[in-house]
């Protein structure tokens, strides 16, 4: 394990059982990688993909089925609730809704001191402004704002707050699940610019998950896409762009609208026929094989491995063995 | 040639306990035969009521307060309920965002979509309209129609659905089709097939599209013409090219630079809009988008502009076009 590692992921597997413990989802199969401190990865695929499932299994909000989990250097995989608590300090996250994560009954300040006290940073609410304050100053927002309760906030604003609350603690490792998929476009890249912003400062570590393939590539450092559960193909986030290789990254590239009218007439790459099959039952060998265009005999009868070649990129296709 | 559709000074407003939120203030454009004309905006930008005017499926607190919407000689918004309901789904057919909660849950979906053929062709046998349905979903790609027929929305993907309520909207061939964000709760691959099979159809029935969405890429790919909206008004409207190479609002250019190109710099930061859109209650006097315009002057905060016409098919509403302007200080770009 390397000393640079902040979050180290082996063949994390997540199973729900569903119908009455008959049938089990595989929300996220095998998944390995490893993130380094003060980088960014950016985990993309279609909803029910597993994005989220393997970002809340990390966090522990959801036991993983199995696996290991190393923040640091410490595998926190089995922890018990109460062993996890010094972790969580370390570890935050950034929810997509900003207007189902935060308490409607709570005020901004308490809402951005509640981790402080929980994690006995502070011992009253007096001296958690000492952090409130500044925190929301480095957000955007001012100590007027501190007293009003979430609903007097844009949908923006609110997830400044809830950006505050996750960063106050100054964790190491920030998990942020589509945290700009409900916002406007204008307000997008404010709260994009906060977050690269804060990590320049600070050099903490973010898992970026988002489906919006264009800001992903412009956060992260680094790209995995998954697909049906497993991750297929893990790169630097510009190779991923220039050089895509698995038949399914290349189908999600081709479905991006391009804005700009004078190329989007000359788009000859298409996307990816078909629906997203059921995790109950995933599809043998490749799960993509039922939607992929280059699908071989050998793509229905074997899982393909993850397979390191030359550039550092990472592939599970059987086109490229 | 005749436009589908004029929309004269439409004004539309909803009464809360809060007072009169003027979500529309004075919209006009016109929809050409044949054009997918774009609608961009923000959430509160007025895009979703002015098309909800237009059907008049507007809630019960809101009211169209002034102006006219013509189609096919009529005022849409003079005409009885009853010669409106037959306007609705055989004439002008809508879309929806979400198709989850447009279907109707307990009924099967081809019924849902016989329904709507029934309603406007009453001399139609079951058999016929049957036929017509397995033929419509055959259109929008449902795979297997007559087994599909029977099924229930909640069996059907995202997609799926989506495509239920494409062939329910063009049934009966309509004029004119209203498609609201129809793509936004899709993911990338599920939009980039709806949106081929849209263009397809439209280009087969050579039906009118108003398509709503906040995604400019998907208007360059879809629209030929874009009406940019911002507080409740129309801020530009031009070409699909003009808007991406010529934009002359400063909303407009603010929205382009908003979105990372897929080839963006990761050193170049992203340059948003700062603040956020305006509290419709309490509309601003002047221009809308003056408190969060780099460009600003003292005439914008008190005065709204008039429409510039750059060329035969662009215009814009902004002070900065107006050669007239006082040219004084720049009191908002502290901002």
């Amino acid at each position: 394990m390397s000393e640079y590692n902040m979050l180290e992921v082996n063949n994390l597997t997540k199973h729900y059982k569903v119908g009455a413990g008959k049938q089990v989802v595989h929300a996220v199969d095998n998944v390995s990688f490893c993130l380094e401190k003060g980088r960014t990865l950016g985990l993309v695929g279609e909803s029910g993909c597993g994005k989220s499932s393997c970002a809340r299994t990390i966090i522990r909000i959801y036991e993983p089925t199995s696996g290991q989990i190393i923040l640091g250097e410490q595998d926190i995989t089995t922890l018990s609730q109460k062993q996890l608590k010094p972790i969580r300090k370390k570890m935050q996250m950034i929810f997509q809704d900003p207007y189902a994560s935060l308490n409607a009954r709570m005020t901004v300040r308490d809402i951005i001191a509640e981790p402080l006290l929980a994690h006995k940073v502070v011992r009253t609410k007096e001296e958690a402004n000492d952090y409130v304050y500044p925190m929301l100053e480095r957000v955007g927002l001012t100590k007027e704002h501190a007293n009003r309760y979430a609903h007097e906030f844009s949908g923006g604003q609110r997830q400044r707050v809830g950006i505050a609350r996750a960063l106050v603690l100054q964790p190491d490792l920030v998990i942020c699940d589509e945290p700009i998929s409900a916002l406007d476009v204008s307000i997008q890249a404010q709260v994009i610019n906060l977050l690269k912003d804060y990590q320049e400062e600070q050099g903490l570590s973010y898992l970026f998950i988002a489906h919006d393939l264009s800001m992903v590539r412009y956060v992260s450092d680094d790209v995995g896409v998954m697909y049906l559960g497993n991750l297929v193909e893990m790169c630097e986030s510009n190779e991923i762009y220039k050089n895509p290789l698995h038949p399914y990254t290349k189908g999600l590239l081709g479905g991006i609208p391009i804005p700009n009218p004078k190329l989007a007439r000359q788009k000859i790459t298409s996307s990816i026929e078909g629906d997203l099959p059921s995790p109950i039952n995933p599809p043998s060998g490749c799960r993509f094989h039922t939607r992929c265009p280059y699908a071989k005999s050998i793509c229905s009868e074997a899982a393909p491995d993850m397979k390191i070649l030359e550039s550092g990129h990472s592939v599970a296709c059987h086109l490229y063995e | 040639m005749e436009p589908v559709l004029t929309v004269k000074n439409l004004k539309t407003s909803f009464m809360t306990s809060n007072g009169e939120v003027q979500a529309v203030r004075g919209v006009s454009f016109q929809v050409e035969k044949g054009e997918i004309l774009g609608i961009v905006g923000e959430s509160g930008s007025g895009k979703s009521v002015t098309s909800m005017s237009i059907l008049r499926l507007l809630a019960d607190t809101a009211k169209i307060v002034d102006g006219e919407v013509i189609f096919g000689g009529n005022d849409l918004t003079k005409v009885t309920n009853r010669k409106m309901r037959e306007i609705r789904g055989e004439k002008i057919a809508m879309i929806f965002q979400d198709p989850m909660s447009s279907l109707n849950p307990l009924i099967p979906v081809g019924e849902q979509v016989a329904e709507m053929i029934r309603v406007h062709h009453k001399e139609l046998s079951k058999d016929e309209l049957n036929e017509k349905v397995f033929e419509l979903f055959g259109q929008v790609r449902i795979p297997e129609p007559e087994k599909r027929y029977k099924s229930y929305p909640h069996e059907f993907s995202g997609g799926m659905r989506q495509r239920v309520m494409i062939a329910m909207a063009l049934a009966n061939r309509p004029e004119l089709l209203i498609a609201d964000e129809p793509t936004t709760a899709l993911d990338v691959t599920i939009q980039d097939q709806i949106l081929k099979q849209l263009r397809a159809l439209q280009k087969e029935y050579e039906t009118s599209i108003i398509f709503i969405t906040h995604d400019l890429g998907v208007v360059a790919e879809l629209c030929e013409r874009v009406i940019v909206m911002y507080g409740g008004l129309i801020m530009e409207e031009a070409t699909i090219d003009d808007i991406f190479e010529h934009p002359k609002h400063p909303y407009t250019l603010g929205l382009l630079e908003s979105i990372p190109a897929i080839d963006q710099e990761k050193a170049n930061r992203l340059s948003p809009i700062p603040g956020s859109p305006p509290d419709m209650t309490k509309p601003p006097i002047g221009c809308p988008f003056a408190p969060r315009c780099p460009y600003a002057r003292q005439i914008c905060a008190s005065e709204c502009p008039e429409y510039v016409n750059i060329n035969d098919t662009h215009r814009s509403m902004c002070w900065l076009l107006d050669p007239d302007a006082p040219a004084d200080n720049n009191p908002f770009y502290s901002l």
